[in-house]
């Protein structure tokens, strides 16, 4: 069974059809990249998956957990999924490791020197142990990135979701952001990563999903979809972006 | 020789009545607490109300802060002293009419500030907290509220300082506060000036403590 069902998935903004008729399955481990020229509806589709955006029609099933159910507790279900924002998103009042340790303490009710040490483990894993008590303010985009993702893995999640985390970082931090991506996805990560990283989708994705016009135009193994694509619109919108 | 007697005489007047305005400041600082604190509770629930995603609660709250806002102090004071008690369903006491009045006035301003803080802390930082699986008051809690005080903090201690100053308005229903011991000082002693000048300086001492309390607080967030 795929850990992410999504079935005629439609989503509006007022009279605006963003997404049409949305359809896509995501095994377990499976890196997905979704890729599309701007207002494609891309980084709607990913909020989609854990309802940041109210879903206006279809079914998107997650672990199990139908979320457009209204009866479903989507807290609970977005405990499973976490969340990379492009514009990182975190909580400047809090040190690095108290934005790790917000969620695993105030949610699971673990105790804080266990939260602690689960956080240092995460920042070893995205290389910015030394960066534990600073403030969000004293990092680079590229550090804040990796605090957000080892923050979104604190809470231990079963997919993690990608909003384009490298389109605001300057071009020498991008490196680092997807090092540790792809090190996550070597360890077995569902992920979904909206992307403009054609070498990352290239390299870490298993299958590649290009979105435009709120459609799913196409859909294959990166090295047919950069390779060969069959669409027009994959062709023209490759053309200008490879 | 004796203009300087007579001014010794004077002072004296204002040392013999020092401690009775002091007396008076005690009542007006204990108002003004406690009515701050409930002002404050107030304004955070109107607040809530004001941003939740209901219309009819959104309206509620809109009309209590229009209502404050569109009225002066002294006509709610007797709305609420003169008014309510007139109806003898409850029996208000000046002490308790005046905390409620200072209370639900500070609160509307207060809704306001409040409102408006939150609104002003992005709405990344709330999709942040609801990715993680926060319910929307663990996010308000631990995420945008704290930020939201930070900013918020200069416009509020603005806003004390108004209610501070509003209390003096409650000794007209009697309240023995600072104001109302100054009046029966001024009219005791036949001093107006020296006394009024002493209650005057009373608050102002007053009220650049709690701005300089205000801007210390301000510091150690600033620090973070």
């Amino acid at each position: 069974m795929s850990i992410i069902s999504v079935k005629n998935l439609r989503k509006s903004f007022g009279n605006i059809e963003v997404l049409k008729e949305i359809n896509a399955e995501v095994q377990e481990k499976e890196v997905i990249c979704v890729i599309g020229p701007s207002g494609s509806g891309k980084s709607t589709f990913l909020r989609c998956l854990n309802r940041l955006e109210e879903i206006s029609g279809g079914e998107v099933v997650i672990n199990g957990h139908n979320i457009t159910d209204p009866k479903i507790n989507i807290n609970k279900v977005r405990q499973e999924v976490g969340m990379v924002f492009q514009q990182f998103n975190l909580f400047p009042h809090k040190t690095v490791l108290e934005n790790i340790t917000l969620g695993p303490i105030k949610i699971f009710t673990i105790d804080k020197a266990e939260a602690e040490k689960t956080a240092l483990e995460l920042l070893v894993k995205v290389g910015l142990k030394e960066k534990a008590n600073s403030y969000p303010g004293e990092l680079s985009g590229g550090q804040k990135q990796r605090v957000a993702i080892a923050r979104a893995l604190a809470m231990n999640p079963k997919i993690m979701l990608f909003d384009e985390p490298t389109s605001a970082l300057d071009p020498e931090m991008v490196g680092d952001v997807l090092e540790v991506m792809k090190q996550l996805a070597k360890e077995g990560m569902t992920m979904v990563v909206v992307t403009h990283e054609m070498g990352f989708a290239r390299e870490v994705g298993d299958r590649v999903i290009f979105l435009d016009g709120g459609y799913i135009v196409e859909e294959n193994e990166p090295n047919q979809l950069f390779g060969n694509p069959q669409n027009e619109r994959t062709k023209a919108f490759l053309s200008k972006v490879l | 020789m004796l203009s300087i007697r007579k001014g010794m005489k004077k002072v004296d007047t204002i040392i013999a009545a020092l401690p009775i305005l002091l007396k008076g400041l005690q009542v007006t600082l204990y108002i003004f607490v406690i009515a701050i604190i409930l002002g404050f509770v107030i304004g955070l629930l109107v607040a809530m109300l004001r941003l939740a995603p209901i219309k009819i609660l959104n309206w509620i709250a809109k009309m209590y802060v229009d209502a404050i806002r569109g009225t002066p102090f002294i006509v709610q004071l007797f709305f609420i002293y003169f008014g309510i008690n007139s109806l003898h369903i409850v029996s208000l006491n000046n002490t308790t009419a005046g905390i409620i009045t200072v209370a639900i006035n500070a609160g509307a301003y207060f809704a306001e500030i409040i409102r408006a803080g939150i609104q002003s802390i992005d709405k990344g930082q709330t999709e942040a907290a609801r990715s993680i699986g926060f319910t929307g008051a663990q996010t308000m809690r631990y995420v945008v509220l704290p930020q939201a005080f930070r900013r918020m903090l200069p416009t509020i201690t603005n806003q004390s300082i108004i209610s501070l100053k509003d209390t003096s308005l409650l000794s007209v229903i009697g309240i023995a506060d600072l104001t109302q011991q100054g009046q029966i000082q001024a009219s005791a002693t036949f001093e107006a000036f020296k006394v009024w000048l002493a209650v005057g300086i009373i608050y102002f001492i007053i009220i650049y403590l709690l701005t300089l309390l205000a801007n210390f607080v301000e510091k150690r967030i600033e620090l973070r």
